[in-house]
């Protein structure tokens, strides 16, 4: 297969080995070192994608991650890929790209005809045709909304970008952390100069590169430089230090406070299926203790009329794919420069064989520099430039005309035949990441550029071109000395490579201008700024008319640097443009702010594994697989996993919760309470401290006893309800909820190290030390009694509110007499480790006691016929009162929110307070729904709401607690639960929240 | 992402504690009765630029409460101790 604009030698490509790529199914060859992009301009391919607005055909502009056009998608099917830059795809056997935004095809695309109608695709077209008209026509507010939002989908159909496959990733991602002394970012002269000299100081360092050769800048030279030595002897000595790792294909996309940066290594993205279960990517948080920026500068365009035609390119990529690639995109070549760069572009074009014309914008241009060129038989034009670029889906001629130093044509135009237009309209520092960390470049009048503030940050370094120094040798010197911690001096540190680089001092008198028009001012033809998202200079020139002239206006109205390239080869232009227009120097005008990521960084990435079951940590209880082994449906507790209901035949949810609660109150059964948060609290004041943290007392609590307690905020509103066991005169054992363990840890810690400081007391969570199950029911004694031996468990012996030590199975295990469901029930904590032991002795004793186990809707819905309070009452809105619990403040001693509890907007008249509602009918309620009057208007938020809501087995009917404005004042009341969701109705009969055994005779027998 | 210099554990990343509020608030006396007091402790906070004191419990960690100098401008982090620690 012939690559027609592939050169017979030269180039950093593999040319031993070729295999096949597609584009859109079209097979083309590629050589190992090659990207995508240097494989289609080898081809001669030109149109490779449609622009964003206008449809129109676009080739490859540049050679990196500033690539404004050339976006493609890469892959098929699950593995696809959109948006991909051909300029950083590396090729690779098989690669498979498709157009985007084009129908049928990139070469012919329909949406083209959008160009004839660009006169009204300006900036701001979509507010001021959708957002506006309404009024209009008549639509009224609401109407040009519907109108906008009925126009919108197929108006982002239409706006280009290529389309994420609906399928799940195939492959896997990882996320990694790395620490260093010194990271370099950008592997350049710069870069690999401070990679060298800090390696050497012995330091711990990374250098990252975002492509998959290292070298930068140097790779665009011929193959054979002087540089090319340096190039080889400093990777070699990298290589040979452990403590230097170099990440190739890594790009750092964002700075971060406390020096952490944030990388993605393209690990696999080279080849078409990841290999021996390497990741696709992998994400890199890098922590380091400095940093040195060596990210290069980026290449300018030209504003002229059809500068973005396929066969308009940046100087600098010219010669990277020249020398790198070895492909010369034509034979003519028309060369536009207004500054010292693109000299060396120009001989190595020449010397390659290319008719070039040289066309600079200066007039005055130092004569060697000339003279060199001329030499080896280029055309050389001082003071004129390109005017517009003449073809359609490529260039085949340039106008080029005289012009002043505003870039006004001052005479006679000139048609160039050319295949190729090499631009460069200067340089701009890659300055994002250093301006991610806060500090705003600087504008450089004599650079004619934005550089970063030597100083500005103590940690991160820039140096070479992302400083805005020009040269090889100056920025190796300052690599140098950024990476041995010296102070940046240059003079000492020159190199002899300068003299290989022909006009590659950037810096010396760079013209100020770099957008041209005819002599009335206007661009001949569309002029673009923002190629990615096709705003013209006429749209920045519209937007300054219109008022949009802030920067951040601007930005906003036009979208100029709102694309996904973040406006790389764009913002500087705009900015210029602007200050032109406002008549202001380009610092009044100011920059828009950088943040990250400097270029895409994908979703599997930052996903990593956190995604399907490791989304989010769960947590089992030590009896997890004995309720899988048994039949449990499993439900969600925060980040618990509980059991559920346990069905028996082909039972749901309610008839199994049904059957389990009533056969608690009848028999006996068991469910597992591990998850109840445990705190160990111990030192000679603890006694004290919960005293102070429970608003019930707890000083007098005696050892072998345990007591309910409720805590509050400071605020003065109920934080949680537990229980306290004193295990030892110093020694005490708090349960709170499931859902509360984590707070309620944390606000006793803070309380002892932050504030209560002269308690000796020490907190301590033992929620995975300890296992917890609830046996309940009336047949529990016996049970227990049976299979705990060394204590008694006789109701003499252990009453309510005491506990007691024993061993079953040879396990030490304490039973608390204390009962959520209302009856006879215990509460057994044991070693985690020992928990399935014991449970099945327990299950297995249980037999002759008809015990069965029992999920948390049916532990919910005894609670409900007890009338506890649980999380849907405690919701963090309630006060004591409001609960029913009042009595239990302590009346004389101060504890956690006794003062702000008394606020009076928490103890007014009229609060929702708890009640039970007893539901008429077969229909229960749903939780949330609203309380009104039986009469009452449905208007407002009624008079309260449904917490809890079950149906009783006890009762035989639908129950549920509520909060209701006086409710306890209104006993008996008739009242409506309004579900406004369903649009349903009940009535109930507001009674006592205690539905069931009121007095306590079955807990407490 | 902040590091901050646990004097337990050593420097580590900000996803391994959580925020803890202003650490120049002093708590009222458990004995203090005045609901103005209260209400101030609880509710008002100033928003300072510049330096400040702040309190971080190393939750993924040690679990103890620090007091952690971070400047609110420039998310710089200066000396971080143990909140038991500290003296006032």
């Amino acid at each position: 297969m012939r690559q027609p604009y592939r050169l017979a030698s030269g180039g950093r490509i593999d040319r031993t080995q070729s295999f096949p790529i597609f584009l859109d199914g079209r097979r083309l060859k590629a050589h190992p070192g090659d990207t995508l992009a240097s494989a289609l301009l080898a081809d001669g391919v030109s149109v490779v994608a449609r622009s964003f607005k206008y449809h129109r055909p676009r080739g490859i502009y540049a050679a990196g991650v500033e690539e404004p056009n050339a976006l493609v998608g890469l892959r098929s099917g699950a593995r696809g890929e959109p948006n991909t830059l051909a300029t950083m795809a590396e090729a690779f056997d098989g690669l498979d790209a498709v157009g985007q935004n084009a129908w049928p095809s990139v070469r012919f695309d329909v949406g083209a005809i959008n160009q004839a109608f660009a006169p009204f695709l300006a900036a701001g077209f979509y507010y001021k045709t959708f957002m506006g008209p309404g009024k209009y026509l008549g639509f009224g507010l609401g109407g040009t909304t519907r109108f906008w939002m009925m126009c919108e989908r197929f108006i982002r159909k239409a706006a280009g970008v290529g389309r994420a496959p609906g399928l799940s990733d195939p492959d896997v991602y990882e996320k990694v952390n790395a620490y260093c002394d010194v990271l370099v970012i950008g592997s350049g002269p710069a870069g690999l100069a401070a990679a060298l000299t800090a390696g050497r100081t012995g330091a711990r360092v990374i250098l990252a590169e975002q492509d998959f050769a290292v070298g930068g800048s140097l790779l665009s030279a011929p193959v054979g430089s002087m540089s090319d030595q340096w190039l080889a002897e400093t990777t070699a000595a990298l290589q040979a230090m452990a403590n230097v790792r170099i990440f190739s294909r890594t790009t750092v996309f964002g700075a971060y406070d406390s020096d952490v940066y944030g990388a993605v290594e393209r690990v696999s993205d080279h080849l078409a299926v990841p290999e021996n279960h390497q990741p696709r990517q992998r994400f890199w948080q890098i922590k380091t203790k400095q940093a040195v920026l060596a990210t290069g500068a980026i290449e300018r365009p030209m504003v002229f009329g059809g500068n973005d035609k396929p066969g308009v390119m940046l100087a600098g990529a010219v010669r990277t794919y020249l020398n790198r690639y070895a492909v010369l995109p034509a034979r003519d070549v028309v060369v536009a420069v207004s500054n010292d760069s693109g000299y060396a572009v120009v001989r190595d074009l020449a010397k390659a064989g290319a008719m070039v014309t040289l066309v600079d914008a200066r007039a005055d241009v130092p004569d060697g520099l000339v003279s060199a060129v001329r030499e080896v038989g280029v055309i050389v034009r001082l003071g004129h430039a390109v005017l517009s670029a003449v073809g359609s889906s490529r260039v085949i001629a340039a106008i080029v005309a005289p012009v002043d130093q505003e870039g006004r044509t001052t005479g006679a135009v000139q048609r160039i035949k050319c295949g190729l237009i090499a631009i460069s309209g200067g340089w701009s520092p890659a300055v994002h990441l250093w301006s991610q960390r806060g500090p705003k470049p600087i504008y450089d009048a004599e650079k004619v550029c934005f550089v970063p503030e030597v100083g500005a940050l103590a940690t991160l370094r820039p140096v070479g071109a992302a400083l805005g120094t020009g040269g090889t040798a100056r920025a190796i010197a300052e690599g140098m000395a950024a990476g041995g911690n010296f102070d940046v001096s240059t003079e000492d540190n020159e190199t002899d490579i300068a003299a290989d680089i022909l006009g590659d001092d950037w810096v010396r008198d760079i013209g100020s201008c770099w957008a041209f028009k005819a002599s009335n001012g206007k661009a001949r033809g569309k002029a673009f700024v923002d190629l990615q998202h096709d705003v013209t200079q006429s749209d920045i020139d519209l937007a300054h008319r219109e008022g949009f002239r802030s920067i951040e206006h601007l930005k906003r109205y036009t979208t100029s640097g709102m694309a996904m390239d973040q406006g790389k080869l764009s913002n500087v232009s705009a900015i210029v443009r602007m200050a032109e227009l406002r008549q202001l120097d380009i610092p009044e005008v100011g920059t828009t702010t950088f943040r990250p990521p400097y270029t895409p960084v994908s979703l599997g990435s930052i996903a990593g594994h956190r995604h399907g079951a490791h989304f989010h940590p769960v947590r089992q209880t030590p009896l997890h697989e004995w309720h899988l082994a048994n039949g449990a449906r499993m439900t969600d507790a925060g980040a618990w996993k509980r059991a559920w209901y346990y069905p028996e035949d082909d039972e749901g949810v309610r008839e199994a919760y049904i059957r389990e609660a009533a056969h608690v109150r009848q028999h006996v059964g068991i469910v597992d309470v591990s998850t109840l948060g445990k705190i160990a609290v111990q030192g000679p004041d603890a006694g004290e401290f919960l005293n102070r943290v429970y608003a019930n007392g707890m000083a007098s609590l005696k050892l072998g006893r345990l007591r309910y307690g409720v805590m509050l905020r400071d605020d003065g509103f109920v934080l949680d309800d537990g229980t306290v066991a004193r295990l030892a005169e110093n020694d005490y054992l708090v349960t709170t909820t499931t859902a509360q363990a984590g707070a309620v840890l944390a606000f006793m810690e803070e309380l002892a190290q932050t504030a209560w400081r002269d308690l000796r007391v020490h907190v301590t969570s033992v929620t995975d030390q300890w296992a917890a199950a609830a046996v309940a029911g009336p047949r529990s004694r016996e049970l227990l009694s049976a299979v705990t031996s060394g204590t008694d468990l006789s109701a003499e012996a252990l009453p309510s509110g005491h506990f007691v030590a024993g061993m079953i199975s040879g396990v030490g295990v304490r039973l608390h007499r204390m009962s959520y469901s209302g009856e006879l029930a215990y509460e057994v904590f044991m070693p985690a480790k020992a928990a399935m032991a014991v449970w099945q002795a327990i299950i297995d004793a249980g037999g002759a006691y008809n015990l069965k186990p029992y999920g948390t809707e049916a532990m919910g819905a005894l609670r409900i016929e007890k009338g506890h309070v649980a999380g849907p009452e405690i919701d963090g809105r309630t006060t004591l009162g409001d609960l029913g619990l009042e009595g239990m403040a302590k009346k004389y001693k101060p504890f956690v929110g006794s003062v702000l509890r008394q606020r009076p907007q928490l103890i007014e008249a009229g609060r929702p307070r708890l009640v039970g509602l007893k539901i008429e009918g077969d229909k229960g309620a749903q939780a949330g729904a609203l309380l009104f009057g039986a009469h009452a208007p449905i208007i407002g938020h009624g008079e309260g709401l449904v917490t809890s809501t079950t149906y009783s087995p006890a009762l035989s009917r639908n129950i549920a607690l509520g909060l209701l404005a006086n409710g306890p004042e209104r006993m008996g009341e008739r009242i409506g639960i309004v579900d406004l969701l369903s649009e349903t109705r009940l009535f109930a009969r507001v009674v006592s929240h205690h539905f069931y055994d009121p007095a306590g005779v079955r807990q407490n027998g | 992402m902040l590091r901050l210099q646990c004097p337990v554990c050593g420097l580590r990343d900000e996803t391994e504690f959580s925020y803890g509020g202003d650490a120049t608030v002093q708590r009222p006396d458990m004995n203090e009765t005045d609901l103005k007091v209260w209400h101030d402790f609880v509710f008002l906070r100033d928003n300072p630029r510049g330096a400040h004191l702040e309190y971080w419990h190393h939750v993924h960690g040690c679990r103890q409460w620090l007091v952690v100098e971070r400047d609110t401008q420039s998310h710089e982090i200066g000396d971080a101790r143990l909140a038991r620690e500290v003296q006032g």
